[in-house]
């Protein structure tokens, strides 16, 4: 429902349009059959860089495109249609964000480096099965001058073969944000495969010993910054989980439309049309959602984190009925591999827990207004 | 300063200075202006605001200025609407002749009916009732029998409707009547107008299971139609009824009115309740559910906001209004049936010593006919499954 700024338009037209052709479903196929531990294909970084997408949210000084937060969900978006794989969600917005907000010699440094898309950030966070960014282990303790670090880390989204990582971990009792080089020793990185065969490594950090130059950000400075990379990490996700959405559901739109059974149209039965008309509004409304937490982000209104919370919240929901309701009205050739369709479901699943599922922004949304 | 800066800070003043403090209350059902020869207003703030916009234009913005409108463009229409509920000021009128009837003089009425009904909507002066549904013909609204007989210069109409909303309050109806027997089912239809108070109309309530008698049987007994009261040509009625149907859907999805009242669901679950020693909402089922709401609830806001400003920039929404009626209507459904279970047996109240008793309850009960009345649930999907998924019929 949203009527897009020409600019906006125009970013959503490109996406479209390369992506399909160039890093299209059939390519992420073959990407996946190959076995490739690293989940993309190294060379989709400079063809990112060059549309400027790498730098989206980078300031011009750092390299960046500063295009703000509703062009980088449409180019997520775009992914989700597509599946494309590469380290977008992990370098370019949620390393970016942090780079550009705790400025700084690293940020000057690796903020070009990001957008020209000669670096692979990854974040560090995860401990557990579930999100919880406010439950961390991994902690940092002051040496003459410098820090060791210890603990360990899982779910670092395109961590194997990351150049550097952003690992938070307590400091004082505190979140900080450390910035670690994986070939350093001490850490371990351990290459891992998801359902979605992306890659999202696991990490043992063991008497890492850091120099002052390591340590990003500390206090509520890191606070600040990590809570407004979730903030912009949860929206583009959710963008990038609405475009796996629309695809299930319009594959599906397709099937009911030509797929002849009892002698007629199977889009013909009532019981069957009214699914995927609720389908469809929810699919609309939860587009609408996410749109709002993009602008409101990049208005900077009070309400981006709630709105940004929300719409990961309802893809989360959107999505899993899409992709089940796609499934089961494909009926048996739906469970094959060989249909795109069970890609998107195992997509839709990964992006669901990335940076928190429906229950965990739920909790926080009825927190913030009193239950 | 931009010229929609000025509008903005010119609005802002006039409604400052014109706007009754009693008209920025938070209101009720009861609290609606709905205008018309019988009315009578709660209040002189009512009134007064009520007058003070009509004569700015301001009871329907979006309106041409010749027929009664503001002649706002659609910025200036998002501006004064943003003014209006800084200031949480009511809607000034409220009426069938606004959403509805309006929108289908607009784009089918002759200059002379523009020129004569629409002011009289605008100014209150006039309160319409729509005669659509009948006993045989519910859903399938296009199988109506009420016949209207040529006469020469007039229709003679007779027949029944039903689920007419205040028709025993109404002034004038707009109602489909099947004048050409020999048609086919949607090409027999025309829209008239005319006065409830002409020969042969008269109404009856029906009282609800909410105990409240919104809705009423009409019945019509040779009522004599002059023919300039036709809107439209002879046998386009339907396509008149389709058009303005979108508007309806519109409007009960809740685009530009709050026809639901709005109370915080959540604080007063809080107060019904309480938190346990975590301080959640002492009922983690409960908690849960409202917690789906919440965020359905935010889903909605956003979308009726992007479709808000498409119909602002002048696009129709068409078949898109069957999903606004869907979701808002589903979604005040719940919100409803959250409420009467926050409140738990205090809601169970019918009637007490309290203003409010029994208000949830005929709210929630209330509330059961919005996915039924101006097109059901089903027959929104089916909408949508045809007419934007291209699903075969």
């Amino acid at each position: 429902m949203e009527i897009l700024s020409e600019d906006h338009r125009m970013v959503a037209e490109a996406a479209d349009g390369f992506l399909a052709q160039s890093h299209s479903i059939s390519a992420f196929r073959a990407l996946r059959d190959s076995g490739a531990p690293l989940g993309y294909d190294p060379a989709i970084l400079s063809d990112m860089a060059e549309l400027g997408w790498m730098g989206i949210v980078l300031p011009e000084e750092m390299g960046g495109a500063d295009f703000g937060f509703r062009a980088a969900g449409l180019i997520a978006e775009s992914m989700g249609r597509n599946l494309t794989a590469a380290p977008f969600l992990s370098t370019a917005i949620l390393s970016a964000t942090i780079l550009r907000q705790v400025g700084g010699p690293v940020a000057a440094q690796w903020g070009p480096k990001i957008a020209a898309g000669e670096a692979v950030i990854a974040l560090a966070l995860e401990e557990g099965a579930k999100h919880r960014p406010e439950r961390i282990a991994t902690g940092a303790t002051r040496t003459g001058d410098g820090f060791v670090l210890g603990g360990r880390k899982s779910f670092v989204v395109d961590g194997f073969g990351a150049d550097r990582l952003i690992v938070v971990a307590l400091l004082d009792g505190a979140p900080a944000l450390f910035w670690v080089d994986p070939t350093q020793d001490g850490v371990t990185v351990a290459a891992q495969i998801l359902l979605d065969h992306r890659n999202a490594a696991s990490v043992m950090l063991e008497d890492v010993q850091l120099d002052a130059s390591a340590l990003l950000a500390e206090g509520e400075a890191a606070a600040n910054a990590l809570s407004s990379a979730l903030a912009a990490g949860r929206a583009v996700t959710a963008a990038e989980q609405l475009g796996v959405a629309r695809v299930a559901a319009e594959t599906t739109n397709e099937y009911l439309r030509t797929r002849k059974q009892f002698g007629t149209l199977i889009g013909r039965f009532q019981a069957l049309q009214h699914r995927a008309a609720d389908l469809y509004c929810e699919i609309e409304q939860t587009a609408s959602l996410v749109s709002a937490a993009l602008n409101a982000l990049d208005a900077g209104a009070e309400n981006a984190e709630a709105l940004s919370r929300a719409a990961k919240a309802k893809t989360a929901t959107t999505g899993r009925q899409a992709t089940e309701e796609g499934v089961q009205m494909h009926g048996g050739i739906g469970m094959t591999d060989e249909l795109d369709l069970g890609l998107f479901m195992k997509r839709d699943r990964a992006l669901t827990e990335f940076l928190g599922d429906a229950g965990h922004h739920t909790n926080w949304l009825l927190r913030q207004r009193g239950l | 300063m931009s010229n929609l800066e000025a509008f903005r800070e010119e609005t802002r003043d006039w409604l400052e200075a014109n706007c009754p403090v009693e008209m920025r209350q938070p209101m009720g059902e009861d609290d609606i202006c709905w205008g018309g020869r019988n009315f009578t207003y709660r209040s002189p703030a009512q009134k007064q605001w009520m007058q003070v916009m009509a004569e700015r234009g301001w009871t329907v913005p979006a309106w041409p200025k010749a027929y009664g409108g503001g002649g706002l463009s659609g910025p200036e229409q998002k501006v004064l609407a943003e003014e209006m509920r800084r200031i949480n000021a009511r809607p000034p009128l409220q009426s069938f002749g606004i959403w509805m009837l309006g929108p289908a003089l607009l784009a089918f009425g002759s200059e002379d009916q523009k020129r004569h009904y629409l002011p009289q909507i605008a100014r209150g002066e006039i309160r319409w009732c729509q005669g659509y549904s009948e006993p045989g013909a519910g859903s399938d609204l296009a199988s109506l029998q009420t016949k209207g007989v040529d006469k020469g210069d007039y229709f003679e109409v007779t027949g029944q409707k039903i689920w007419t909303s205040y028709a025993d309050k109404a002034d004038w109806i707009f109602c489909l009547v099947r004048t050409e027997p020999d048609e086919s089912k949607h090409t027999g239809i025309s829209f008239l107008l005319f006065d409830m108070e002409s020969e042969g109309v008269s109404t009856k309530p029906i009282k609800l299971i909410s105990g409240a008698s919104p809705f009423c049987e009409t019945f019509f007994d040779a009522v004599k139609v002059p023919k300039d009261q036709i809107v439209g040509e002879r046998g386009q009625g339907w396509t008149i009824a389709k058009y303005l149907l979108t508007h309806e859907r519109e409007m009960i999805g809740g685009s530009d009115v709050a026809l639901f009242a709005k109370s915080d669901l959540l604080s007063d679950a809080v107060t019904c309740i309480g938190l346990d020693e975590s301080g959640r909402l002492d009922d983690p089922m409960l908690r849960a559910d409202l917690g789906r709401f919440l965020v359905d609830e935010m889903a909605f806001d956003a979308h009726m906001g992007m479709a808000r400003d498409m119909m602002r920039k002048g696009e129709e929404l068409g078949a898109r209004s069957a999903e606004l009626k869907y979701l808002g209507t589903e979604l005040n459904k719940r919100r409803q049936s959250l409420r009467v279970a926050a409140g738990g047996s205090d809601d169970l109240v019918w009637e007490g010593t309290s203003n409010d008793a029994g208000q949830a309850a005929r709210d929630w009960l209330r509330s059961k006919a919005n996915s039924i009345e101006g097109g059901t649930s089903e027959v929104m999907l089916g909408i949508l499954a045809k007419a934007v998924l291209k699903l075969p019929g």
